[in-house]
């Protein structure tokens, strides 16, 4: 208690004097970030914005951009839908941010991205995979690979590391990425020669599987792709294994979240997910990422939203330093001339549709733990 | 056999159902008003159950229904708390205002229970108090949790048959649910009559809470929100204030969603339980085993 | 036994100028921030007057205001964003016309909305009140569930790319012709039904009133005001997705009309002012909304069950 009580003193000692030091500079550069820190997904928003919030500060430590100090502003909207475009509007018209960060969910990203665009203020999406989100317009970029990217890779995982040849889909209906993920994953395992025996649908917040899984179990099929998000797919789990389900289940990055190892467990045991990066990487880059996360939040493993998080503010950092000023218009343009910017998640180049070409990684859970597979490069 | 399978998940669902329908028909037949904070009761009967199962040993029989008893014992008191607090002064408000208020105390309830500090609003995992065992046969899985679901609510119905037509309490509160003034003039005192039936029907939606939780493996402040309105949605089916009735309700709603589920129009689930129920306003307002009790002036 | 009075004297004078203020409003509110403030002020005002309609002065209760509100903004966007290229042409058209067609989207917005209570009030409307409140609660969930499902109407994704046409002006234009329309129907002989339904049914329909009726035309005014009020916000948010008509945006709405008073119209407008602009303000409050909204419901039924503004007697 008293070593905590010294460091907050310690602390706001250093804060005093870095803001009576930086009282004499220029004003900050105000950044908004948009995220769920509460609410149903908050595993996704808090990964984000510790992410996020690492880079920020390690960017501050190093003299900020331009000579300027960056100033990270959050808004939470609690996981609802409705909060993320009054968060945005509230971010651009009162706090007059140079850019946005957000969201992790495709279904928030969307209500942001209009926004965004009419306000001719650039938006940076970590992690919302749906491809309509950047297609909002020119001021919207994200730094993940996209559905139409990952849905086949699934699928070729399937038919080729799994072997499968007939298997099950189990679709959210209420949100834009599942949708989205669903769609291009059954495109591509048909074409593969694959069958789909069924596809039954579900929506966010449901607690109960077990009619949707029964149907599913009485066609035998011997694997199930779940495009879900980890707090209803952790459910799933463990109700197909009451229901006497062996089929191999599957999904993409939705399922990557501390929290699904937490709510599955042993009901995830041989189970593969896609997802933007392994903290198992050997580069020295992730491990050096790995290594300050867990110094900075109580030896915290970062998972793929924390790390794109953390690149989302590197590359707008980077973008906002190459365009020489902060006037939306010209980062808007540095930030579409992003090219081989070598963040943890991979090597960033933004295409001119505005999305990232980003390797996936897929990790199978063994023995309770989340391992590395194979990497799969676009 | 899928139709076997489906038929079992359907009594699971419909026992639970059931068990929550009872307290809302029980607290309607003596006070004739919705208490919207039922589902909220059974939410924190769940939540209750998963706390304490953290600390008893897994897997084990008494600790199971020590944790069933815990919930319903705790839920009892929080339903006489309710009553005592928010509706008892408003006896002789209009119903409007008791609706209100019973609104209020449900989203109190539910978003205290959401702040970050008190339990937050992410899912958490139940543990697995009962013993689980799965018994495969021709096809059917059979799981131990959903058998327990069904047993305990079976005991829990009949238990309350018995207390309400055997019992010098139960017969009180038939007698104010008919006539409350004539009840009065008969020496029944109708504040120990309203708190009975709230820490009774408390107590089985504690207990409903607890079994749905040991059957969906997960615990967060709004999961009581979409039972709490099937049930009532069944109580009305059933007959606002008969017994049988949101029994009978529970179990055919818990029916018709579990097969709808199954089927292709498995995500119009939620939205047919209501369209059942204005169907029943329309051609059926006191339900299947409901008796019409008219209006005084 | 002189009449009671509910509206302010001269209420076409007032509407006159309210519409001029509203006109004024758009040319000097140039600032973002305030814009913004602003418009959602003036849609809680729609949307709290409406439900006063029917759950102050008639004396029922909906719980699925935003049902009718979700009813009109995917309407009313359907209109701009089908009709709308083959109307304005490729260049996007004069203000003019575009002005044009977001009335006409909101006017299609609006009836929708009333049709929808009309399908809702019918059977819900012969029982007691709170049957009503469920049902109405349902309505929500299954109009949540068929925007949902029904691809057309965006489905999981909702519908994005809506034109941003809601001023300010607009706004309060039609928030002023609201409680214009509901004082002046509260105002008319036939809106003494409404009164006299609330006060006592029985007694209504012993002197000859269809209270049925009654009831039937205030939900229907209710939810087209509601569905013009969803209307406007899904041209300000210029995305919508079904799950932001939630339950919990239904209950924001009653909390507005028990706090400012039942069947208090003025009462209820400073009410949905109030409410607006708390969670503005006090930015850590954000936290506790829904909270602080829950403990005033009890505090108020508790305590001041005719709500806060409301300084005349209780005519119960």
């Amino acid at each position: 208690m008293i070593s905590r009580f010294r460091q907050i003193a310690v602390f706001s000692l250093l804060a005093l004097l870095s803001s009576v030091l930086h009282a004499a500079e220029a004003d900050p550069i105000k950044i908004g970030e948009i995220t769920s820190l509460t609410g149903k997904e908050a595993a996704y928003g808090q990964s984000a914005h510790k992410g996020t919030l690492l880079a920020i500060e390690e960017l501050n430590a190093a003299d900020g951009v331009l000579g300027r100090q960056l100033k990270l502003i959050t808004e939470d909207n609690q996981t609802k839908a409705g909060e993320s475009a009054t968060a945005a509007r509230k971010l651009i018209s009162r706090d007059k941010v140079v850019a946005l960060l957000g969201e992790v969910a495709s279904s928030r990203s969307l209500e942001i991205a209009p926004i965004a665009q009419s306000s001719k203020i650039p938006m940076v999406s970590p992690a919302s995979t749906n491809p309509k989100v950047t297609a909002v317009g020119t001021y919207i970029f994200r730094l993940c690979f996209i559905d139409p990217f990952q849905g086949p890779v699934m699928a070729k995982f399937a038919h080729e590391d799994l072997g499968l040849r007939r298997v099950a889909v189990l679709t959210s209906v209420s949100s834009a990425y599942s949708v989205g993920l669903s769609k291009f994953f059954k495109e591509r395992f048909l074409s593969e020669g694959g069958e789909i025996a069924i596809e039954q649908k579900y929506s966010e917040g449901d607690k109960d599987f077990r009619s949707q899984l029964t149907a599913i179990k009485a066609t035998g099929v011997g694997g199930i792709f779940i495009p879900g998000y980890y707090s209803e797919v952790a459910l799933i789990a463990k109700q197909a294994r009451e229901l006497g389900i062996t089929a191999v289940l599957f999904g993409g990055d939705g399922w990557d979240a501390p929290q699904l190892m937490q709510i599955g467990g042993a009901a995830l045991e041989g189970c593969y997910y896609s997802t933007h990066y392994s903290p198992e990487d050997t580069s020295p880059a992730v491990q050096n990422f790995v290594k300050n996360y867990k110094a900075r939040f109580n030896d915290e493993t970062p998972d793929a939203i924390a790390a794109l998080g953390y690149d989302s503010a590197l590359v707008l950092a980077d973008a906002i330093k190459r365009a020489g000023s902060t006037e939306p218009d010209a980062v808007r343009g540095a930030l579409a001339a992003t090219r081989n910017f070598m963040g943890v998640t991979g090597n960033t180049s933004i295409d001119a549709d505005r999305n990232a070409a980003k390797p996936a990684v897929v990790l199978a859970i063994k023995y309770g733990r989340i391992n590395f597979f194979k990497s799969v490069v676009p | 056999m899928e139709f076997a399978q489906q038929l079992l998940n359907a009594l699971s669902l419909g026992a639970i159902y059931a068990l929550i329908a009872l307290g809302f028909t029980m607290v309607y037949g003596v006070l004739r008003f919705i208490n919207f904070a039922h589902s909220d009761v059974f939410m924190i009967g769940a939540v209750v159950g998963s706390l304490l199962g953290n600390h008893l040993p897994m897997g084990t029989w008494w600790g199971g229904l020590a944790c069933l008893l815990a919930a319903m014992a705790v839920c009892a008191l929080l339903g006489v708390v309710i009553e005592r607090v928010a509706y008892r002064p408003l006896r002789d408000a209009p119903r409007l205002n008791v609706l209100i208020t019973s609104i209020g105390v449900s989203l109190l309830i539910e978003y205290l229970f959401q702040n970050e500090h008190v339990f937050g609003a992410a899912p958490r995992p139940f543990p697995p108090v009962f013993p689980s065992v799965l018994w495969q046969w021709q096809g059917l899985s059979i799981s131990s949790n959903q058998l327990i679901v069904i047993g305990v609510a079976l005991v829990l119905v009949v238990a309350l048959e018995l207390i309400v037509y055997r019992t010098r309490i139960g017969t009180a509160m038939r007698a104010i649910s008919l006539n409350p003034r004539a009840a009065q003039l008969v020496g029944i005192n109708p504040d120990v009559v309203v708190a009975f039936t709230f820490a009774l029907g408390s107590a089985l939606a504690g207990a409903g809470g607890v079994l749905y939780a040991l059957n969906y493996q997960s615990v967060e402040p709004l999961m009581g929100v979409m039972p709490g309105l099937k049930a009532f949605v069944a109580a009305v089916l059933g007959g606002i204030g008969s017994i049988p009735g949101a029994a009978l309700g529970g179990l055919l709603i818990g029916g018709i969603e579990t097969f709808i589920g199954g089927s292709q129009f498995s995500t119009y689930k939620d939205a047919i339980a209501f369209a059942l129920l204005i169907l029943i306003l329309l051609f059926r307002p006191t339900g299947l085993l409901g008796r019409r009790i008219p209006e005084k002036v | 036994m002189t009449p009671r009075r509910f509206g302010p004297p001269w209420p076409h004078l007032l509407l006159g100028g309210a519409l001029l203020a509203a006109f004024l409003l758009t040319r000097w509110v140039t600032d973002p921030y305030a814009n913004d403030v602003l418009t959602t002020i003036g849609i809680n005002v729609i949307l709290a007057v409406s439900l006063n309609l029917v759950n102050g002065y008639t004396g029922q209760f909906s719980l699925g205001h935003a049902g009718f509100m979700s009813v009109g903004a995917y309407l009313s966007a359907a209109i701009t964003l089908l009709l709308g290229p083959s109307i304005l042409g490729e260049d996007g058209g004069t203000p003019w016309a575009q002005n044009a067609l977001f009335f006409g989207g909101l006017l299609v917005g609006g009836l929708s909305a009333a049709a929808a209570g009309l399908l809702v009030g019918i059977p819900s409307l012969r029982l007691r009140g709170d049957y009503l409140a469920i049902v109405t609660l349902g309505f929500g969930e299954i109009i949540r569930v068929i925007f949902q499902n029904i691809e057309p109407l965006g489905g999981a994704l909702g519908l994005n790319g809506i034109p941003n046409y809601t001023t300010v002006g607009w706004t309060f234009a039609i928030a002023a012709l609201t409680v214009f329309v509901v004082g002046c129907l509260i105002n008319s002989t036939y809106g003494r039904g409404f009164i006299a339904t609330h006060d006592d049914e029985i007694a209504a329909e012993a002197m000859g009133l269809n209270t049925t009726r009654y009831k039937v035309v205030a939900f229907v005014v209710g939810a087209f005001f509601a569905g013009l009020a969803g209307g406007l916000y899904g041209h300000f948010k210029m995305s919508i997705t079904a799950a932001s008509f939630d339950f919990t945006r239904s209950i924001e709405i009653v909390v507005m009309v028990i706090l400012g008073g039942m069947g208090n119209t003025l009462g209820v407008i400073l009410a949905a002012i109030l409410l607006t602009l708390l969670p503005e303000v006090l930015c850590p409050i954000a936290e506790f909304r829904m909270i602080l909204y829950a403990l005033l419901l009890i505090v108020l039924m508790l305590l001041r069950p005719q709500g806060l503004f409301n300084f005349r007697r209780s005519h119960r």
